[in-house]
């Protein structure tokens, strides 16, 4: 009979009491809140006894629409952690001077910052950007639902794998301590050897896979379903960054894959990779990685700047100026997104004929987007501007991001890099940009499309609490670090000895907690929001004049999105219809064939988190286990081949009766 | 097994009134034909190397490699049916995406390592002294 | 702001049909045929493989960029027999050529000729899987493991993925033809088949690769 230890150590590996932080004040009472909330949360479902209804409705769901709302809310509560930690760090950095070592020690500072890098690029960015897109793009494109809906619903589970994981590292073990990247030999088995690093590198795989197969959706999706008359030039311009986002996911991501599997066969395996000896060489690992990296960040941005191209010509009146220029705009942005990776490392040492190349090229790059730009700006002159929340985050979209952009652009001249590289001004950059175009254009596009999924608008007034405190705080949180940037200020910095510095600390701390203010005000726009629901209504199901096709449906659209498809004759679908008197169909309804539901999704999602959490503990027997069942129930749902069913016609002339029914109250 | 030019693919069931995309015409002598060219272009490659008749190595490597893309090629064209017409054009824009990017990767991570190799190898006080 | 519902007569039932209202541009199909069922699965089974391109170029990269970092350990010239490769490479190239006479009897619908071409195309594959964890094995035994330097890390990582593809490729087609073997050649197996094949072919196409760049040009070196 093996002692207790050798079997507890089989069944658990490397996972010991240890683990759990029970010597960090500050993650114990996380824990209690978070469990405490979870607590409440679990025991509000189980009262109401609404888990069957959740189970049923939208964890098995193959409907776009509710996939792209969970995709919303998971970025959501995502930021809400994600932004924690940066509180976490502007609080340190404001305290942590003349002698004061600030409360956060550096092993628990160091996994803060990786940790709200990870999370906001890979699950509070990537699932607004791949949400909004799900529930859209069907809509734009006229069709009744993605080109693999049971994939879609894998995608989006697997998305939360992910997320799951890293959010376990807070309760159970440590995580990464090495920046958003990972660089090595910082985070190779010698210097690393904790499982912060497998934490880091099994939430991206498990999450990695469901963007990857989301792009492969999204992409067949825009070029098979499109509705008749829907020529490619005919497409709503978000559609088409869609497209482009899209196409880049599915050549980007592959990367990351192969990258982060190196990675795990240095830490696991032993191979020489990346490590200093035998012939590895850590400089590939980086510069593979910022080949994933770059596109990824238009992977970010492009989806943006499609809201955007929605939101100017809705709220001016006009239709989009230049959309061909725009198109090609995006695509030359799409091929060259893989041409400028090595600005990334300029200094790794390359030399000037490798730099002064990639350094040409990022300035390139700049060009289409400065032209989409103007097109916007184009489109605005002479028009009837509705300052409505949408078009209020996109005003402040241009002026924040043309700031991020210039500054991008003096990055790209690497002897300016050489002074500025991996300082606060690097920071204030890529926050300048992501905030103020992704994350500016996740707000405008939640406000734009939320009455579409939910039949009532956004409470405009708690929206322009949110959008003033986040704009000014913004600026104040981020302005200083470009004036640290210069002056010498490194990135990741927990002490600093030089006091003249801490004003411009205190301030951006001032804007952090503006920020904090500005999310408040949004949890409390969504609160009143619901509580004001009628008020708020919207019966039409096109509450801003839109021009594209899914403001056409009702609000919230029919489980099957159109009763009839629509034909297409011109861009602006909608627009066109409207203006040339269409008639909407009240009779004549058929069964519509729809997909159904399934629970392979979650499950198949839920081994694959099992096995990340196995691998990540050393628990060899979960990790055979769970990669098994993986294969089984794959395999097994294979051998389902009636996965769709009709909707009668009875119930669609139904939905359809009441949608008249409202249009006609609505007026 | 008889050649049969009239045998169709099925891989776009055809409905009435759809047009299917990009038919699949899959012959016998379509993949005899790419066998045999693989074949040849495998054994050859193989002999070069294995016997080394051609003394130059690079010669023969850039032998073999172009060998190795008409191969790909059969491959493409015989096994996986790939023409301009597939899925409306869409696969071999696919195609030709990904090789771009495929190349950019490649020959630019060989690029930039074997310039970053040469300027941070790991050289001593007297080797730095002379550098340039 | 205008909301436009309509105040139009509506046309009469019989009129549900494509004809144009005498009122203008048809808006609405009214007489629709849904998308056939699966039309979007080889475009998207070939995106998948587009992005399985892309790790297998990644893994190359990586073993051009390290794959002569022998760290004074064996070199290809020490390890690889190129006689064993050459058998390797015959039976992939025969599983493809099996696999097309496969999908030619898928065609015509005749499901034992079908399943009797898969079974030859899985035993040539997992020959080709036989052979190369042999040569696996005895490179390990040796001390020339994926460990003991970069070239052998990149060696290893590269060969053994695409020989764990080919490991998937053959799980996938034997549950197919249990699936064949149940529902026969219905137009989802049929659909199910030309996915595999692709994905067979592709793993040839990656093993050309291979041989050339890994083996063959190992030697050169």
């Amino acid at each position: 009979m093996p002692p207790i230890s050798s079997i507890l150590s089989f069944i658990f590996g490397r996972l010991t009491l240890n683990e759990l932080p029970l010597d960090e004040p500050i993650v114990v009472w996380t824990f209690v809140v978070v469990a405490a909330g979870g607590i409440v949360v679990v025991g509000a479902l189980t009262w109401f006894k609404l888990w069957g209804y959740l189970w049923k409705e939208w964890f098995t769901t193959v409907d776009h629409k509710r996939i792209g709302i969970m995709y919303m809310i998971l970025g959501l509560v995502m930021l809400l952690r994600g932004f924690s930690d940066a509180i976490l760090m502007r609080l340190q950095q404001a305290m942590a001077f003349g002698g004061s070592e600030g409360y956060l020690p550096a092993h628990h500072y160091d996994q803060v910052f990786t940790a709200h890098g990870v999370i906001m690029i890979f699950f509070v960015a990537m699932p607004f950007v791949t949400g909004l897109m799900n529930f859209v793009v069907p809509l734009q494109i006229g069709a009744r639902d993605v080109s693999f809906p049971f994939l879609n619903n894998f995608s989006f589970w697997m998305t939360v794998g992910g997320a799951v994981i890293v959010m376990m590292s807070l309760f159970v073990g440590e995580f990464a301590r090495t920046g958003w990247l990972a660089y090595p030999p910082l985070s190779d088995k010698v210097y690393s050897p904790d499982p912060g690093v497998d934490y880091y590198i099994w939430a991206l795989q498990v999450a990695g896979v469901g963007t990857t197969l989301s792009g492969i959706n999204l992409i067949a999706t825009i070029i098979k379903m499109r509705a008749p008359g829907m020529a490619l030039m005919k497409m709503p311009v978000f559609t088409w960054t869609a497209l482009c986002t899209n196409i880049l996911i599915v050549a980007a991501f592959p990367v990351l894959t192969a990258v982060l599997t190196l990675l795990m066969l240095d830490r696991y395996v032993g191979t020489n990779f990346f490590t200093n000896g035998l012939g590895g060489n850590p400089m590939m690992y980086i510069n593979l990685i910022w080949i994933w990296g770059h596109p990824e960040v238009y992977i970010l941005i492009l989806p943006a700047f499609g809201i955007y191209s929605e939101v100017v010509p809705t709220f001016t009146g006009k239709r989009l100026f230049g959309y061909t220029s725009m198109v090609y705009a995006t695509l030359v942005i799409t091929i060259l997104s893989y041409l400028v990776w090595l600005h990334h490392f300029f200094t790794m040492g390359s030399g000037a004929s490798v730099n002064s190349f990639f350094g040409i090229t990022t300035m390139i790059i700049s060009i289409p987007t400065g032209a989409k730009i103007f097109n916007w700006l184009f489109t605005m002159f002479r028009g009837r501007i509705r300052f409505e929340l949408p078009m209020m985050w996109t005003v402040a979209f241009m002026i924040t991001f043309i700031i991020g952009g210039m500054t991008g652009v003096l990055l790209a001249v690497p002897p300016a890099d050489f002074v500025l590289h991996n300082s606060l001004f690097l920071v204030a950059h890529f926050h300048n940009v992501i905030i103020g175009g992704v994350l500016f254009g996740m707000f405008a596009g939640i406000n734009y499309w939320f009455p579409k999924a939910f039949g009532f608008r956004l409470d405009p007034f708690w929206g322009k609490i949110s959008f003033w405190f986040w704009v000014v705080g913004f600026y104040l949180a981020f302005m200083p670090l470009y004036v640290l940037g210069l002056m010498g200020v490194t990135r990741r910095l927990r002490v600093f000895d030089d006091p003249s510095l801490q004003i411009w600390f205190v301030i951006a701390g001032v804007g952090a907690a503006l920020i904090a203010v500005g999310i408040l005000a949004t949890l409390v726009q969504f609160a009143v929001s619901i509580l004001n629901r009628e008020k708020l209504r919207d019966t039409t199901g096109d509450p801003w004049n839109g021009r594209t096709l899914e403001w056409s449906t009702s609000s919230p659209p029919p489980e099957y999105n159109f009763a009839f498809t629509p034909i297409v004759h011109e861009r602006d679908a909608w627009w066109d219809m409207k203006a040339r008197g269409h008639t909407r169909p009240l009779t004549g309804f058929r069964p519509i064939h729809m997909p159904s539901n399934t629970g392979s999704g979650i499950i198949l999602a839920g081994c694959a988190t099992a096995f990340g959490v196995a691998m990540i503990w050393y628990m060899w027997w979960l990790a055979v286990l769970s990669f098994a069942a993986l294969l089984v129930v794959a395999i097994a749902h294979t051998f389902n081949y009636k996965r769709d069913f009709d909707i009668p016609a009875e119930e669609v002339a139904h939905t359809e009766d009441a949608r008249t029914a409202a249009l006609a109250t609505g007026g | 097994m008889t050649t049969d030019p009239t045998a169709h693919g099925p891989v776009s069931p055809a409905q009435p009134g759809h047009d299917p995309e990009g038919e699949l015409h899959v012959t016998l002598r379509g993949y005899l034909t790419g066998f045999v060219l693989a074949v040849i272009l495998t054994a050859i490659p193989f002999y070069l190397v294995m016997s080394g008749v051609i003394p130059d190595k690079l010669i023969t490597a850039l032998i073999i490699m172009a060998f190795a893309g008409a191969q790909i090629v059969v491959h493409m064209v015989y096994f996986l049916h790939m023409t301009p017409k597939a899925e409306g054009g869409w696969m071999i824009m696919a195609l030709i995406f990904t090789l771009i990017v495929l190349v950019i990767a490649l020959v630019g991570s060989l690029w930039v390592m074997y310039h970053l190799n040469n300027n941070m190898m790991p050289m001593s006080v007297e080797q730095m002294r002379q550098m340039p | 702001m205008a909301k436009r519902t309509s105040t139009r007569r509506t046309p009469p039932a019989a009129a549900a049909t494509a004809a144009p209202t005498p009122a203008g541009p048809v808006f609405y199909e009214l007489d629709e045929h849904p998308h056939p069922e699966g039309s979007s699965t080889m475009l998207g089974f070939w995106m998948y493989l587009m992005s399985d391109c892309l790790i297998f170029a990644m893994l190359f990269a990586t073993f051009g960029v390290l794959g002569g970092n022998y760290a004074a350990g064996p070199g290809p010239k020490d390890l690889f027999e190129l006689p064993v490769v050459a058998v390797n490479t015959a039976a992939l190239l025969f599983s493809s050529i099996t696999y097309g006479f496969a999908v030619l009897a898928m065609q015509r619908k005749l499901v034992a000729r079908t399943q009797l071409w898969l079974l030859v195309t899985a035993f040539f594959g997992l020959c080709f899987l036989a052979i190369e964890l042999n040569e696996f094995a005895h490179m390990i035994a040796e001390g020339a493991g994926p460990q003991r330097s970069a070239f052998l890390s990149s060696f290893f990582t590269l060969v053994g993925t695409h020989g764990l593809h080919v490991t998937f490729g053959l799980i996938w087609m034997v549950t197919l033809m249990v699936q064949v073997a149940r529902f026969g050649l219905t137009s989802a197996n049929q659909r199910r088949l030309m996915c595999l094949s692709m994905f067979w072919h592709f793993l040839d196409v990656i093993w050309i690769g291979v041989f050339t760049f890994v083996y063959l040009m190992g030697m050169l070196r």
